[in-house]
Parts: C-alpha cells; sequence; structure tokens
C-alpha cells in the first residue's frame, strides 16, 4: 500500500485556487492596471519629461561633437580621474579601434545612457542611503526593496514600464536605474554606519549638529565605501544595456539584440567587445580615483 | 574671574531599556549585581556628589568599570543621566534643551580622549580647528588660533600632516591642541595619556601642569593611574562599581585612605612626592638658616636638608615669614609607609 493511498484527497493534488478564479483574479489586476496607466499615463510622461528632455539633449552633445574633440574630452576626464597617463594612451587607443569598426555612434549613445543614468542613481541613491543610515526603521523598509530590485528578473519590471512609458529612451533608462542603484544606495548606507563611533564622539563633543556631523565627518569618511558603490552602479548599468535596448533604448546593446535576433556572430561580438572596453575605463578610472580620494589613510607609520 | 566649578549631585545611571524603573530599588539599596542578574539592566553611577573646583584639575580615577569614562560623559551630557543633576553656572546641563546643549558643547567645553579620535580625512591644522570652525570662527582666523595652539604643544612644521603619518604622542598632542583651540573654560580629558608610553606620558603631564599654570581652566581628568592622578590632581575622586568611595587632596588620600582597596592602592606610592611638608611642620619656627616654602613636598624638603648637612629648617609662606618648622626625623618619618598599612 502506498503512502499515497493513506492520505486524503487534499494532501495528494494541491488544493488550487479555481481556475476562473485565477484568471479572473490575474484580469482583475491587469485591468486596473491598464486603467491606472490610461488615467495616469500622460501625468506620468509629463514628470519624465524633463528627464527625457536632458538625456536627448546629452546624446545630441556627444553625437553633436566633432569625433577628435570628443576623444580629447574623454581623454582628459580619464586624466582628471585617474591620473595615468598609461590609461589616457589606453583610451584613446580604444576610442579609435571602437570608431574605425564603425561603432562610433552606437557607442556615444550607450556612454549617454550610461553617464545619465549613473548621474540619476547617484542623485537618489545617496540621498536614500544617507536617510537609511540614519534610522535602523527605514533601514529594515528599504533593505527588502533593495533585495527585490536586485533579483526580480529584469523581464519583469519592464513589463510595467512599458505599459506606462511605451517604448523609447526614458523607459530604459528607468529599467537601467531600478537594475543599477542598489550598490550606491546600500554601499553610502553601510560606508555612513562604519564610520569610527570614537570619532563620532568627538565630533559630538565638540557640537557638532547632526548636519555638520553628516557633511564634515560621516560622509568624507564615508567617501570610499561610497565610491565603491558608484563604481558597481556603473557597471551595473553597463551590464543593463542589453536588455534596455529590448524596450528602445538605442546603442551598442540593440547591436547586440540585433546580432542576437539574426546569429551575427562577429557583430555581436565587436558590440559586446566594446562594452567590455568602456567598462573598463570606467571601472579603472572610478577605482583610482576613489583610491586617490583616500589617500590620507594609506601612509601609516609609528 | 568667572566661576567654573562644576557639581555633580545625586547622579545615577543605570544602562538598560527601562533604567528609571529600577532608581528606586538602587537606592533601597539593591546591588549592582542583583540589578543585573534579575532584572538585565547595569548599575552605572550609583549616587554620584561631586564638587569640582573652578580653575583646578579635579582628577576621578578608577580601574576599569568603575563607571570613570560614563561620569565624564555626563558633564557635556554625551550620556544622558538617568536621575540627578550636574549644575555649572546655576544651570542644570542635564536638563538644557538641545540647542543650549550644542552652544554649550561648542563654547564651554573641550574633550581630548583616550584613542584620540581625530578626523583621519583631515591635516593637523584641520582637525585642531575642527571645533572652532563648528563655532562658525572664520577661516583666517581659526588657523591663527589653530596654529598657536599647535606650537605650544611643540607641533611646529607637522600642520599639513595627516593624523595617521604621526605617533601616538604626537597625535594626543593634536588632540590636546585641538581641545585648547576651543578656548572652552571646561576641559574634559578621558584617559587622555593612558594609551601613551611611559615617558610620553610623563612629557604630556608636563605640558598639561605648564599650560594651566597660565590658563586655569576646570579640568577633569579620568585616569587608572594613581600616580598620574597624584601628580596631576589638585582633587581626587576615587570610584568603584560605579561609586564614590573617597574624595579629596592627593594627601588627604595618601595620608587617610577610607578603606582596604584605597590602601592597597596608596602602598606602593612615592609619600615622598605628595606628602606636603605643612602637614608634618611643628607651629613653632625654629631659628634655622635653611629656609622652605610652604607647600613643597617632603621629597624636596629632605633634598634641601640633606645638602646644607643640617637636622632643621623653618617653613615659610608665600611673603617669606617663618610659620612652622621641620625636622630631618620627621620627614623620614612621614616618607616611609606606615606599618599599618
Amino acid at each position: 500500500m502506498s503512502l499515497k493511498e493513506m492520505l486524503p484527497e487534499y494532501m495528494i493534488e494541491f488544493p488550487e485556487m479555481g481556475r476562473a478564479d485565477l484568471r479572473d483574479l490575474k484580469k482583475g489586476i491587469d485591468q486596473s492596471f491598464r486603467t491606472f496607466t490610461r488615467e495616469n499615463g500622460e501625468a506620468i510622461e509629463n514628470f519624465f519629461y524633463p528627464l527625457k528632455m536632458f538625456m536627448v539633449w546629452f546624446e545630441k552633445l556627444l553625437l553633436g561633437t566633432p569625433w577628435p574633440l570628443m576623444i580629447l574630452v574623454l581623454c582628459l576626464l580619464v586624466w582628471l580621474g585617474a591620473r595615468s597617463i598609461t590609461m589616457v594612451i589606453g583610451t584613446a587607443i580604444a576610442l579609435l579601434v571602437i570608431g574605425y569598426l564603425g561603432m562610433w555612434e552606437d557607442t556615444m549613445r550607450t556612454l549617454a545612457l550610461v553617464s545619465v543614468s549613473t548621474f540619476v542613481c547617484i542623485a537618489i541613491g545617496i540621498p536614500v542611503g544617507i536617510l537609511m543610515s540614519k534610522s535602523d526603521r527605514i533601514q529594515a523598509v528599504i533593505v527588502p526593496i533593495l533585495d527585490i530590485m536586485q533579483t526580480i528578473p529584469a523581464f519583469v519590471y519592464l513589463i510595467p514600464v512599458l505599459m506606462l512609458l511605451g517604448i523609447g529612451k526614458v523607459p530604459g533608462l528607468i529599467a537601467v536605474c531600478i537594475y543599477a542603484i542598489p550598490p550606491v544606495v546600500r554601499l553610502t548606507n553601510l560606508g555612513i554606519r562604519l564610520v569610527d563611533k570614537d570619532v563620532l564622539e568627538a565630533a559630538d563633543a565638540f557640537g557638532a549638529s547632526p548636519r555638520q556631523k553628516m557633511m564634515q565627518v560621516q560622509l568624507p569618511l564615508a567617501l570610499p565605501n561610497l565610491f565603491a558603490g558608484v563604481n558597481q552602479t556603473i557597471m551595473m548599468a553597463l551590464a543593463m544595456v542589453v536588455v534596455a535596448s529590448l524596450i528602445g533604448a538605442h546603442g551598442l546593446g540593440s547591436q547586440v539584440l540585433k546580432a542576437v535576433n539574426n546569429q551575427y556572430l562577429t557583430l555581436g561580438m565587436m558590440n559586446g567587445l566594446a562594452i567590455v572596453t568602456i567598462a573598463i575605463v570606467f571601472d579603472r578610472v572610478s577605482q583610482k580615483f576613489g583610491k586617490r580620494l583616500q589617500k590620507h589613510s594609506e601612509k601609516i607609520h609609528g | 574671574m568667572a566661576d567654573n566649578s562644576i557639581e555633580v549631585k545625586g547622579l545615577y545611571k543605570i544602562f538598560g531599556p527601562h533604567g528609571e524603573k529600577y532608581i528606586q530599588m538602587v537606592k533601597d539599596g539593591m546591588s549592582k549585581d542583583e540589578l543585573n542578574a534579575k532584572y538585565g539592566h547595569v548599575l552605572g553611577l550609583k549616587d554620584i556628589n561631586i564638587k569640582m573646583p573652578s580653575a583646578k584639575i579635579q582628577v576621578i580615577m578608577g580601574l576599569s568599570g568603575s563607571g570613570k569614562s560614563t561620569m565624564i560623559r555626563h558633564i557635556n551630557r554625551l550620556i544622558e543621566p538617568t536621575v540627578g543633576e550636574v549644575i555649572y553656572q546655576g544651570q542644570d546641563i542635564c536638563k538644557m534643551s538641545k540647542s543650549d546643549l550644542l552652544a554649550f558643547r561648542r563654547h564651554k567645553t573641550a574633550m581630548v580622549f583616550q584613542k584620540f579620535a581625530l578626523l583621519p580625512h583631515r591635516t593637523v591644522i584641520n582637525n585642531t580647528l575642527f571645533g572652532i570652525e563648528l563655532q562658525g570662527v572664520a577661516r583666517a582666523e581659526a588657523e591663527e588660533r589653530a596654529r598657536h595652539w599647535l606650537s605650544r604643544v611643540g607641533l611646529d612644521g607637522f600642520e599639513d600632516n595627516y593624523p595617521n603619518q604621526l605617533s601616538g604622542g604626537m597625535q594626543q598632542r593634536v588632540g590636546l591642541a585641538r581641545a585648547l583651540t576651543n578656548d572652552a573654560d571646561i576641559l574634559l580629558m578621558d584617559e587622555a595619556f593612558s594609551a601613551l608610553d611611559p615617558l610620553i606620558r610623563m612629557d604630556m603631564q608636563t605640558i598639561l601642569l605648564e599650560l594651566q599654570d597660565e590658563l586655569h581652566k576646570t579640568i577633569v581628568f579620568i585616569t587608572h593611574d594613581l600616580d598620574e592622578a597624584l601628580r596631576l590632581g589638585d582633587r581626587i575622586a576615587i570610584l568603584r562599581d560605579g561609586e564614590v568611595i573617597q574624595q579629596g587632596t592627593g594627601q588627604d588620600i595618601v595620608l587617610n585612605p577610607a578603606d582596604e582597596y584605597i590602601a592597597d592602592f596608596v602602598k606602593e606610592v612615592n609619600r615622598g612626592r605628595v606628602i606636603k611638608v605643612d602637614t608634618i611642620m611643628s607651629p613653632t619656627a625654629p631659628a634655622a638658616s635653611l629656609q622652605i616654602p610652604t607647600g613643597s613636598s617632603l621629597e624636596f624638603a629632605a633634598k634641601k636638608l640633606t645638602d646644607s648637612d643640617i637636622s632643621e629648617a623653618a617653613i615659610t609662606d608665600t611673603s617669606g615669614t617663618p610659620i612652622g618648622g621641620i625636622t630631618m626625623k620627621a620627614v623620614i618619618d612621614a616618607m616611609v609607609t606606615p606599618a599599618t598599612h
């Protein structure tokens, strides 16, 4: 006699919700979201309009600048960040090769997307991280949200974003930001919480107001961690450009998508490697910059 | 001169989420262990009453866990008391509003910490002017004042170094300069020299005493080292398990230890340096050729007597008038630890 025969019916077959009920439930939620979209779509689009204009303006700026000037500007930025001549030369060669292989415009579009989304992530992420560090309760609310943002498959949140905003630059940007913002929030929070208690007590003893303490003690000392967060955010934004191209973010990502759809091996490889190249430049520059910020803690002698 | 004395009255601190609930039990005699075992609360301070004199160094001494660091943090309210008062210039610090407290901390107190607590991302000069920067002093003036105090503690030329580049002793000089730059009437020093090695500690004590000679601040100095306490303290309070078990001048404590615990402590003390000639002098001034000023230590008197190879000296007050006399025998008697201790 098997175990199954000994047990009552409801322990063998999962007591599912009725098929019709389930369909109604899904339909109901979809329907109400659609209604919400129809009623508020315009307002939401208007809300994001300035961001869209900024995005368009920035992309045009990058595309409109003559390529030699653009390479010069980028090399200058690399120099300012990393102070390393090798990295400047490496960046220049990488950009020249990318241009020579016909990927200049797509690279500029991707650069625009990644820059703007990083900017948005920092602008939202750092204040949220600060807020989190100030209250355990806020932290308890935000941590699970960040967990969801990092683990939920990107395609899932593409659906509501698409329904609300359609295909275009802004939905792409939002998708990238949802995926890329958690590290900067987490590491801002962590960095502030890790600041030495003795130093904080000294700030209190000398009469620092909460704001002075944040600006003059906590944030400066959290900077190395905070910067590691920004670095991770940039990397994750670059990793998202292919997925974002599904909902209309043009650039290297959309070329990769095209290559997948048509099995163009070389096209895929070339654009993929271009993304990798940008990632390496961003990563090394931001890491070097972060290291320079904490120069004070390196030389130790007793 | 303004009165900068601080009076601590009936101060209790019970650590834990509901400290105030157990105050009555502690007042009724519940012990620290019992409170911890039964209710999971820790008795930090119990009925502290100390009058800290203006412009003097008040030392609070005790071993670790005696509550001395908790005590000093009540003076600038880094720790909230469970009940009790800390009175300064007629005001109870424990009842100050947030903004008053902030102003009090900025202008009236400055603190030096055991682990220095310098800001690692700021240079020495920027650390030193941290306090007055918070006060809102303009940059140029702040820098000038900071430079002055850095030079006073012997750190000329290190202005642009980072704390990590300095040795422990030098870092604590920065800590001291930072506190002095604040120009506050009250200086709180929480085991300020404990982390330094013995020679540098002596050095820092000397610097502090020299500065105090001209600054006359009310200094509250925490230490676990009796020699340090006796050297620095105009008055000493000894804490054990959160209670004051004796307070008075160093000499009082060495001559009349309140209990076995303190007697054990003072046994090893160099009495010649602590006890003053005034304590043992006879009221009649001898017609001796040697004169020793009032307030001198026995060690000093003994040296004077041996140097001039006589056995009697007159004690004179500050104007040079004889007020009493001592003999070599009395000096040596008092310097030798009594057998009863």
